[in-house]
C-alpha cells in the first residue's frame, strides 16, 4: 500500500471484510537494523549535502583559490573501492554460509579501511609540504573539513566491523553473522559513495 | 447510529509482530542508571531537561531584574546581561524542550502507544541520554572558564560570536559549539530509536492511521529533527574550524581592535541561512509533539472522538514539510533579495492553513462535547487560547513590510514567548497532570494544580502581552539598559517593573508545581488503572506504573484511539485493544 493510500485510511470506520494482515501494519518489511540504518544514511546525506551546499556556495567569493590535490587521493580512491568490494565479498559469503569467505572478505575490508585512513593522513601531510596551510583559503579549510568528515565517519564504521569481526571469531550464528556483516556492507557502500561525489567535487574546483 | 461490532476476523490483522528479546538488567546501577529501559532513560531525560530548565528561568529572572529595575542590581554587569540571553535562550529550546518533548515524553510514550516493549535499539537508547546529560553539562561548564558562557545571543551569529568584544568569545563559545554538536549526536541516536520504534514495533493491528495523534506528533517530529540539526551541525563545526584553526568559512575580512584580522571573505550569511535551517523546522520540533498531545489531552477529556482525525494527521505531516521553507523570514533584515523575501513571506503565510486547520479541529472536537475541565484539559485549552495568540502575531512578522519596523523589538521577543515558550510548556505541564498518575500510579493534589495553572496562565499573559505593546512603541530586544531616548515614554520602564514582578512570582509559583510532584508521590491519591477511562494502550498494562517489558503479552489493536461516547455502547469509551466481542451494547450486558 502507498502512502497516500495509506494517509486515505479512515480508521474511525470498521475494517470491512479484510482478513489478512494489512501491509501498512509494518512500513518495510525489512530488519529494523536495516531500517534504522537508512534512516542514519538519510542523516548522513543531509549532513554531507549540506557541506556540499556551503562549499559551492563559499566558492564563488573572490578569496577562494583552488588547490592542486595530492596524487595519493586517486590511490586512496581505488583502497576505498577494494574496502567496500571486501565487505561485499563477505556478505555474499554470509549468504552461502561460507564462513572463510567472510573471514577474507571482512580482512580486505578492514585492512583496505585502515590503509584509506592512513592514505588520507599521508594526503593532508602532502598538502601542507606543497604549502597548503593558509587556512585563510577557504579550499584549503574545506578540504581539511570534508576529508575529516568522511574520515570520521569511516572510523566509526570501524567500530562495527571490529564488532562483527569478533562475532566470526566467535563463529556466531549465521543469521546474525548475515546481518552485521549486510549492515556494514551497506554503509561502506555508502561511505563509497559519498566519498566518489566529494573526491570529484574537489577535483572539479 | 448505534454501535455494530464487526466481525473479529474482520478487524484483526492475520501476522503477528514477533517477541523481541528484552534487555534485562542485572544490578541497580544497570536498571536505574545505565537503564536501557525507555521508561527510566524518559524519566532520566526529562529529570536533566527540567533541571536545566530551572537554570534558564533563573537567568531569565536575572534578565528581567536588569530590564525592570536598571542600575539597582551591580552585580549584573552588561557582559553577563548577554551570556543570560543567550544561555536562556539555547537551555529554553534545545536543552529543555526539545530534550523533554523527544527524550521525555517520547521514551515514555512511544513503546507504551505503539504497543512494544521497548525502543527497537535500546542500548542506543541509552547512549543518547548520557550524551545529552554530556552535552548539558558542557553548556553549564561554560560558566566557569575564563571570560564566562559565550554572550553572542542565541543565534551565535558570526562574525560577533568569535571576536574578542563578545563575552565568552574564548572558551565560553567553543563549550557551547562542542555541547551543541554533542546533543546532535545524542538526540540523532534517541532519534533513530524514535523513528524505528513507530515504523516496524507497532503491534497486531496497530496501523500507521490507527496511531494516536501523539505519536503522530513525536514521529514527524522527530524525523524534522533529524534533517534539520545537521544544519547546526554543519554551522556549529564550521564555526568551531573559524575560531580555533583560523578558516575563513563565516568570518569576513575584519579589523578588530584597530588591527586587521587574518581571516579572508568568509560569509556570515551563510551561517545564518545553516543556523534558521535548522531554526524554523526547530519551532516545529517543539510545536507538532505539543499538537499531537493536545490532540489526545482533549479527546479523552472531552469524551468525545477527535474531530477529523485523518485530516490532523495530514497537518501534523504536512505543516513539518512546509516548515523546511520557511527558514528566511528570520532573515528579512538582512538585506535579502526582494523577491526572495516575497517568497518566503508567501510561504509562511501557507503553513498559516494547516495549522489552522488543527485549532479548527480541537475547537470542533470540544463542540457538544461532555468537556471535563481536568487539569489536562484546562492546560490544553490554554494551549490553544496561546498557540492562537502567538500564531496570529506571526502573521504579522512573517509579512516583510511589518516585520522590519517590528524586527529587533521586544514583540519579536513576545511572539516567540507566546507561541514556542508559553504555549508548549502548557502543554508540558498538561502532559505531566495527564500521565503522572500512569508513571507513579498517584494523582497530583487539584488544589495545587489548580492554584498552578491559574498562576502561571494568568501570569504568562501578564508578562507577554505588556511586551508586545513595549514593542509596538519601538523598545529594542538585547538591550542592557535603554537610557534617555526620545521615541519611548518614560511609562514604558514602569511597565516593565511590573513585567519583572509578575515574571518572579510565575517562576516562584511553579514551586508548587515541584511541591506537588513529590508530595503526590507518596500521598497522592491512589490512580488505579485508567484514571481518565482513556482508549490508548499506555494505559492497558497489566501493572500501573507499567513494569519491564510494559505488557505481559502484546496487545492486539482492534480500532483507532478515540472511540468516546460511541452510540450504543454501555461505557462512553472503547478501548483500542477490546476485542469487538467484548464491547458491551445492551445496558448491563
Amino acid at each position: 500500500m502507498g502512502i497516500f493510500q495509506l494517509l486515505m485510511e479512515k480508521p474511525w470506520l470498521p475494517v470491512e471484510g479484510e482478513g489478512e494482515e494489512p501491509a501498512e501494519q509494518r512500513a518495510s518489511s525489512m530488519e529494523s537494523p536495516h531500517v534504522g540504518l537508512r534512516v542514519f544514511l538519510a542523516v548522513a546525506t543531509v549532513l554531507f549535502t549540506l557541506f556540499l551546499v556551503v562549499y559551492v556556495e563559499r566558492m564563488t567569493f573572490p578569496d577562494w583559490r583552488p588547490l592542486s590535490e595530492p596524487w595519493v587521493l586517486w590511490l586512496n580512491t581505488l583502497v576505498l573501492i577494494i574496502s567496500s568490494a571486501g565487505f561485499h565479498w563477505a556478505s555474499v559469503n554470509t549468504e552461502r554460509g561460507d564462513l572463510e569467505g567472510i573471514k577474507t572478505g571482512l580482512l580486505a575490508a578492514g585492512v583496505a579501511s585502515f590503509a584509506f585512513l592512513a592514505g588520507q593522513l599521508w594526503a593532508w601531510q602532502l598538502l601542507v609540504d606543497l604549502g597548503y596551510y593558509d587556512m585563510a583559503n577557504p579550499a584549503v579549510g574545506f578540504f581539511y573539513l570534508l576529508t575529516g568528515v568522511h574520515g570520521v565517519h569511516l572510523l566509526g564504521g570501524l567500530v562495527a566491523w571490529f564488532r562483527t569481526s569478533a562475532k566470526v571469531k566467535a563463529e556466531a550464528d549465521m543469521a546474525q553473522l548475515r546481518m552485521s556483516v549486510g549492515l556494514c556492507a551497506v554503509y561502506w557502500h555508502f561511505l563509497l559513495v559519498v566519498w566518489l561525489v566529494l573526491f570529484g567535487l574537489l577535483l572539479l574546483t | 447510529m448505534a454501535y455494530v461490532a464487526p466481525a473479529e476476523a474482520e478487524q484483526i490483522p492475520a501476522a503477528e509482530v514477533e517477541e523481541v528479546e528484552l534487555y534485562h538488567a542485572k544490578s541497580w546501577v544497570t536498571k536505574y542508571v545505565f537503564s536501557q529501559d525507555a521508561k527510566v532513560i524518559a524519566i532520566q531525560y526529562s529529570t536533566t531537561a527540567i533541571a536545566i530548565g530551572l537554570v534558564g528561568l533563573v537567568l531569565s529572572w536575572l534578565m528581567r531584574l536588569q530590564l525592570g529595575f536598571p542600575e539597582v542590581f551591580d552585580f549584573i554587569e552588561p557582559s553577563d546581561y548577554y551570556q543570560f540571553i543567550t544561555v536562556h535562550g539555547m537551555i529554553m529550546v534545545i536543552y529543555l524542550l526539545t530534550a523533554l518533548f523527544l527524550g521525555g515524553f517520547g521514551n515514555y510514550l512511544i513503546p507504551l502507544m505503539v504497543g512494544a516493549r521497548d525502543m527497537v535499539f535500546p542500548y542506543v537508547n541509552m547512549l543518547s541520554y548520557w550524551i545529552y546529560l554530556g552535552a548539558v553539562l558542557l553548556l553549564i561548564t561554560s560558566f566557569f572558564v575564563p571570560g564566562g558562557a559565550t554572550g553572542a545571543g542565541w543565534t551565535l551569529y558570526p562574525p560577533q560570536a568569535i571576536l574578542s568584544g563578545t563575552p565568552g568569545s574564548e572558551g565560553g563559545i567553543i563549550l557551547m559549539l562542542v555541547s551543541l554538536a554533542l546533543f546532535i549526536i545524542g538526540f540523532t541516536m534517541g532519534g533513530l530509536n524514535y523513528v524505528v520504534t513507530v515504523l516496524q514495533a507497532r503491534t497486531r493491528g496497530m496501523t500507521l492511521m490507527r496511531l494516536p495523534l501523539t505519536i503522530w506528533g513525536i514521529f514527524t517530529a522527530t524525523v524534522l529533527a533529524l534533517l534539520a540539526f545537521p544544519a547546526l551541525f554543519v554551522g556549529a563545526v564550521m564555526m568551531t574550524f573559524d575560531k580555533l584553526l583560523g578558516t575563513s568559512f563565516f568570518m569576513p575580512a575584519i579589523v578588530e581592535m584597530g588591527e586587521y584580522l587574518d581571516y579572508g571573505g568568509g560569509s556570515p550569511l551563510l551561517f545564518q541561512h545553516l543556523f534558521w535551517f535548522f531554526g524554523h523546522p526547530e519551532v516545529y520540533i517543539v510545536a507538532l509533539p505539543a499538537f499531537g498531545i493536545v490532540s489526545d489531552l482533549i479527546s479523552v477529556h472531552s469524551r468525545r472522538h477527535i474531530f477529523g482525525y485523518r485530516m490532523m494527521v495530514w497537518a501534523i505531516v504536512g505543516i513539518g514539510a512546509l516548515s523546511f521553507f520557511v527558514w528566511a523570514h528570520h532573515m528579512y533584515v538582512s538585506g535579502m533579495n526582494p523577491w526572495f523575501g516575497f517568497f518566503f513571506a508567501t510561504t509562511t503565510l501557507i503553513i498559516a492553513v494547516p495549522t489552522a486547520i488543527k485549532v479548527y479541529n480541537w475547537t470542533l472536537t470540544l463542540w457538544k462535547g461532555n468537556i471535563q475541565f481536568t487539569l489536562p484539559m484546562l492546560f490544553a485549552l490554554a494551549f490553544i487560547v496561546t498557540f492562537v495568540n502567538g500564531g496570529i502575531t506571526g502573521l504579522f512578522l512573517g509579512n516583510v513590510v511589518v516585520d522590519v519596523p517590528l524586527s529587533d523589538t521586544m514583540f519579536v521577543v513576545a511572539h516567540f514567548h507566546m507561541v514556542m515558550g508559553v504555549a508548549p510548556i502548557l502543554v508540558v505541564f498538561g502532559g505531566i497532570y495527564h500521565w503522572y498518575p500512569l508513571i507513579t500510579g498517584r494523582m497530583l493534589h487539584e488544589g495545587m494544580g489548580q492554584f498552578h495553572f491559574w498562576v502561571t496562565f494568568i501570569g504568562a499573559y501578564t508578562i507577554f502581552l505588556p511586551l508586545h505593546y513595549l514593542g509596538f512603541l519601538g523598545v529594542p530586544r538585547r538591550y542592557f539598559e535603554m537610557g534617555e531616548t526620545n521615541f519611548i515614554p518614560e511609562s514604558a520602564q514602569d511597565l516593565n517593573a511590573f513585567v519583572t514582578v509578575v515574571a518572579l512570582i510565575v517562576g516562584v509559583a511553579q514551586v508548587v508545581f515541584f511541591i506537588n510532584l513529590f508530595w503526590s508521590l507518596r500521598n497522592g491519591k491512589q490512580a488505579g488503572s485508567n484514571p481518565w477511562k482513556a482508549c490508548s494502550l499506555e494505559w492497558r498494562t497489566a501493572q500501573v506504573p507499567p513494569g519491564h517489558g510494559n505488557f505481559d503479552d502484546l496487545p492486539v489493536v482492534y480500532r483507532w484511539a478515540y472511540d468516546y461516547g460511541v452510540p450504543g455502547v454501555d461505557e462512553d469509551f472503547i478501548p483500542q485493544d477490546l476485542p469487538p466481542a467484548q464491547v458491551s451494547t445492551g445496558k448491563g450486558g
